[in-house]
């Protein structure tokens, strides 16, 4: 069976409704910080798929490693934010980063 | 190279007072109120001035061969030569100032020198011109005056208007430098002595009372008084160095305001700063008119300087102000032949831009009678005479330096300087100006009582006689009553600073008498005074006379006759003669009647005459020096060296005298006459001091009585001919009715109207408020609630959990998507 455009979207909606999930859920900042991942790479299993099957063409690739590059940086900093969490609460319970509430 | 050095020496006499105004103004009081560094200070720089000035008169004297002294010869033999020659090239103070000894020594290299004189071919700022070579005199080509002019520093540049500082040197201008450093080096000396008790830390003025009844305490002012007298020099050097008209006004207003400051220099005393203001505001006046005069010659001559402008190679560029007035061979001033008014043309300079000038002849008369105006101001001529006698409020040797030998001389000076202007209406007016004010002021003399007014009263008057001389066409002769003048009214004032400094501070002569046994050399001093200013000589003893004949008699002598020989050929106006030989009578019996009432005689106040006591040798020593010139300086009389110094360089067509509607005498007329007028003013000053020796002398008639027999004379007198009542009448109270009525129309309408204008601005500005409260203030403060409580409402949903704000994304992506996909279906 050939797979056509829609199995493409049907796995990129599946991962970025997991990793919709793993942020909504998980209250470890890192894996908060793999659901972004999730969502990210969701993201760009569609842009490739309209690569391959739209016009888009090699701008869908492009806008894919862009993607990509941005979710390195992303992680990086976020990295470090979850450190410094670390080190001043002892935790990394997202739940506990809540002093910046109105 | 003459010029340069004339220039260089009078620079120097001109500018050290300066500088030691600056230093001794800056200085302060030197570290203690007790130093006198202040006052040897000034008198080193006075004193230096003065060794300049002498060094520049003999520069300039060898320059012309002593051409103005030698010319008669059978005088020269007279000069003794020998007995000053010594003492000038030791730069002794008492050295012969008029240069008299340089007359015999010179005479014998004059014809070598005399080639000398004349063009001297200078840069632009030194050079040698004819200042009125109008009347070219083949015969005595040789006596063209000789001046040196140029400029020093340019000031300012007002379009075609140049303001500049210039120099004009001649012989006037040498003779005035030496007399005045030579003055004022006396009275510094003597101001050191008279004003020795402000070296304290606490000067008590016994004339100054505060609200409390107690006497004024202050700290001594010794420096400051030697700081204004150093300003006051170096204004009136520049006056009489100034090169334009412009420069003489600036340092006319110099010399004005030292005046106040030295006048007003007790300036606790409500007297001493109301007779300061006085001063100034009486010379206002005066300047006013100076003001309207220099207008006038900007207007139609277009420069200030005296003298010639030149280029580097000698050429004139420019003519001065004393060339532009071309007069004919009588003398008369050119008139256009189509307009008839005066041609304004120079005639060392043709210049074709100027040929076409002309000025109307009657505003030629206001530029003259404006400049006079100023001199009348300075010179307290009638009718602004009345700040002078209010001035004797200053320390006395102010009033000899400022108010008798110097600062009212400037007037003199400058009607001498500014002599070729002068129309003969001008000239009228001047002799009439001066014959009124010598008469009002010596009869008002009569009655004083106070030594200084008597003093000051004759002061006026014989500035009314130097006036008059030079009213009536006597140039040489008003100019050198001027200068023997300066010397025994200096000498005079001194004395009478000697006698009040002497009697602590008593200055009125009914109190005093006898004091010639307790102030010898003052009162021999001021007898060489009375008799100067008296006019006194033993006639016909050839040996003797010129000795006994002391300054005062030649040049008064010198006016009368001037005065005849002007009457003679005008006989309408007679009274310019009769008035000035009665008033002569009327100087002898006041000078006397000071003398006999303040030094002979015996004690009338014996407490007065207890305490006094001579005064030390600093101010006794100037006494001298100045009694010797006082009864010498005119030595042998217009034959003499002082007169032929001061005619030197005047203004050529004076020696032949002018025919017209009024005639000006020249020489040779005044020659005729002198033998006449010389004999009745000695016999007027006889009588004069007759009368005063009957009177307060010998004692035979009790002048007591005579003041009773005449006591609305002696009132009227006494009132000083009311002329302080008359302008107060005339000028002050006017003036108060109208300040009255200015302020009580300030205080009704334009106060009425402000207020108004205040409370209609006050009415609008509660209403502004009003609506700036409610209206504006109120929709500011609906948005900034509904903002904040906006705001109070959104801050719940922000809790801070990351989840929930997961949620809240996928809340909304849920909600994008079912909005898209409902308003795009397919």
């Amino acid at each position: 069976m050939i797979a056509g455009l829609q199995a493409y979207l049907l796995v990129g909606a599946v991962l970025f409704v997991c990793g919709v999930i793993c942020m909504a859920t998980k209250r470890n900042g890192i894996g908060v910080l793999m659901g972004v991942e999730l969502v990210l790479n969701g993201a760009n299993v569609n842009f490739i798929a309209f690569s391959k099957y739209t016009a888009l063409g090699l701008d869908a690739q492009i806008f894919a490693l862009f993607v990509i590059v941005l979710a390195a940086a992303e992680a990086a900093v976020a990295l470090a934010i979850a450190l410094n969490f670390y080190n001043n609460h002892l935790t990394i319970d997202v739940d506990k980063a809540n002093r910046l509430k109105g | 190279m003459t010029g340069e050095t004339l220039r260089n020496l009078l620079m120097t006499a001109w500018l050290l007072p300066l500088l030691g105004f600056a230093i001794e103004i800056f200085g302060g009081f030197w570290g203690s109120r007790k130093s006198r560094v202040a006052a040897w200070l000034a008198v080193a720089c006075i004193a230096t001035g003065f060794l300049c000035s002498a060094s520049a008169l003999v520069v300039w004297g060898n320059a012309t061969g002593w051409r103005v002294i030698a010319h008669d010869e059978h005088h020269g033999d007279e000069h003794h030569g020998d007995e000053h020659h010594g003492d000038e090239h030791h730069g002794d103070e008492h050295h012969a100032a008029d240069s008299d000894a340089h007359a015999a020594v010179n005479m014998k290299s004059r014809n070598d020198q005399a080639t000398t004189i004349g063009m001297e071919p200078g840069n632009w700022v030194t050079t040698s011109v004819s200042a009125d070579g109008n009347v070219a005199d083949a015969d005595h080509s040789h006596d063209a005056p000789t001046v040196y002019s140029g400029t020093l520093y340019r000031l300012a540049t007002f379009g075609g208007l140049e303001l500049t500082l210039d120099y004009y040197i001649d012989s006037l201008t040498l003779v005035m430098f030496t007399m005045v450093t030579f003055i004022a080096t006396c009275i510094h000396l003597f101001a050191i002595g008279y004003m020795s008790d402000e070296l304290t830390d606490e000067y008590v003025d016994h004339f100054a009372h505060l609200s409390d009844g107690h006497h004024v305490h202050r700290p001594g002012r010794f420096y400051r008084f030697f700081a204004f007298l150093s300003l006051f020099c170096f204004s009136m050097l520049g006056l009489v160095l100034a090169g334009n008209i412009f420069q003489v006004f600036i340092f006319w207003e110099l010399v004005g305001i030292c005046s106040f400051l030295l006048i007003g220099f007790y300036t606790e005393r409500k007297s001493a700063s109301d007779a300061a203001n006085k001063a100034f505001i009486m010379n206002r006046v005066g300047d006013f008119g100076f003001l309207i005069g220099l207008m006038v010659l900007w207007t139609f001559f277009g420069t200030f300087k005296f003298g010639e402008t030149t280029d580097l190679s000698g050429h004139v560029v420019e003519a001065g102000l004393f060339q532009m007035l071309p007069r004919s061979e009588g003398g008369d001033i050119l008139l256009d032949e189509v307009s008839g008014e005066v041609l304004i043309g120079s005639m060392t300079a043709p210049n074709p831009e100027n040929s076409s000038r002309t000025i109307p002849y009657s505003l030629l008369i206001v530029a003259g009678l404006g400049v006079f105006a100023g001199c009348i101001g300075k010179s307290a001529q009638f009718p602004l005479q009345t700040w002078l006698p209010d001035a004797m409020e200053g320390p006395t040797p102010v009033s000899a330096l400022v108010h008798s030998a110097t600062m009212v001389a400037a007037g003199v000076y400058l009607t001498g300087r500014f002599y070729p202007m002068f129309t003969q209406e001008v000239l009228l007016t001047i002799a009439y100006v001066g014959c009124i004010t010598l008469f009002v002021a010596a009869t008002i003399a009569v009655v004083a009582t106070d030594i200084k007014k008597v003093l000051a009263y004759s002061t006026i008057s014989q500035l009314g006689y130097m006036m008059l001389g030079l009213g009536v066409f006597g140039w040489g002769a008003g100019l050198f009553h001027l200068v023997t003048h300066a010397f025994f009214k200096s000498l005079m004032f001194l004395c009478s600073g000697s006698v009040i400094h002497g009697c602590h501070h008593e200055q009125e002569m009914p109190k005093m008498g006898g004091l010639r046994h307790k102030m010898p050399i003052t009162a021999w001093t001021m007898l060489v005074g009375v008799v100067a200013i008296s006019g006194l000589a033993i006639p016909g003893l050839v040996g003797l006379s010129s000795f006994f004949a002391f300054s005062g008699f030649h040049s008064k002598d010198a006016v009368v006759a001037t005065a005849l020989a002007f009457v003679e050929a005008n006989p309408a106006h007679f009274l310019l003669f009769i008035v000035p030989l009665i008033t002569a009578g009327i100087t002898a019996f006041y000078m006397f009647r000071l003398w006999f009432y303040t030094f002979a005689g015996s004690p009338r106040d014996q407490h007065v005459y207890d305490h006094c006591h001579e005064s030390p040798a600093i101010m006794t020593l100037p006494l001298l020096a100045l009694s010797i010139f006082a009864a010498y300086c005119a030595w042998g009389g217009e034959q003499g060296p002082l007169y032929g110094l001061i005619t030197g360089d005047q203004p050529a067509y004076i020696a032949h005298g002018i025919a017209g509607s009024v005639t000006l005498p020249g020489h040779d007329a005044v020659h005729e006459v002198h033998g006449t007028a010389g004999i009745l003013a000695m016999l007027a000053a006889f009588s004069g001091t007759l009368v005063a020796w009957v009177l307060y002398g010998a004692g035979w008639i009790n002048p007591g009585e005579i003041q009773k027999q005449l006591s609305g004379v002696h009132g009227f007198l006494i009132n000083k001919w009311h002329f302080d009542e008359l302008y107060d009448s005339v000028f002050m109270r006017p003036m108060h009715i109208v300040g009255k009525f200015c302020a009580w129309f300030d205080r009704t309408i334009f106060d009425g109207i402000l207020h108004g204008a205040a409370k209609v601005t006050v009415v609008v500005s509660r209403w502004d408020r009003l609506f700036d409260e409610t209206v504006v203030d109120g929709f500011v403060n609906v948005i900034g609630r509904a903002t904040h409580s906006a705001g109070l409402s959104l801050k719940t949903i922000q809790t801070g959990n990351l989840r929930q704000y997961v949620m809240f994304i996928v809340a909304g992506v849920v909600a994008l998507f079912a909005v898209v996909l409902t308003t795009f279906p397919g």
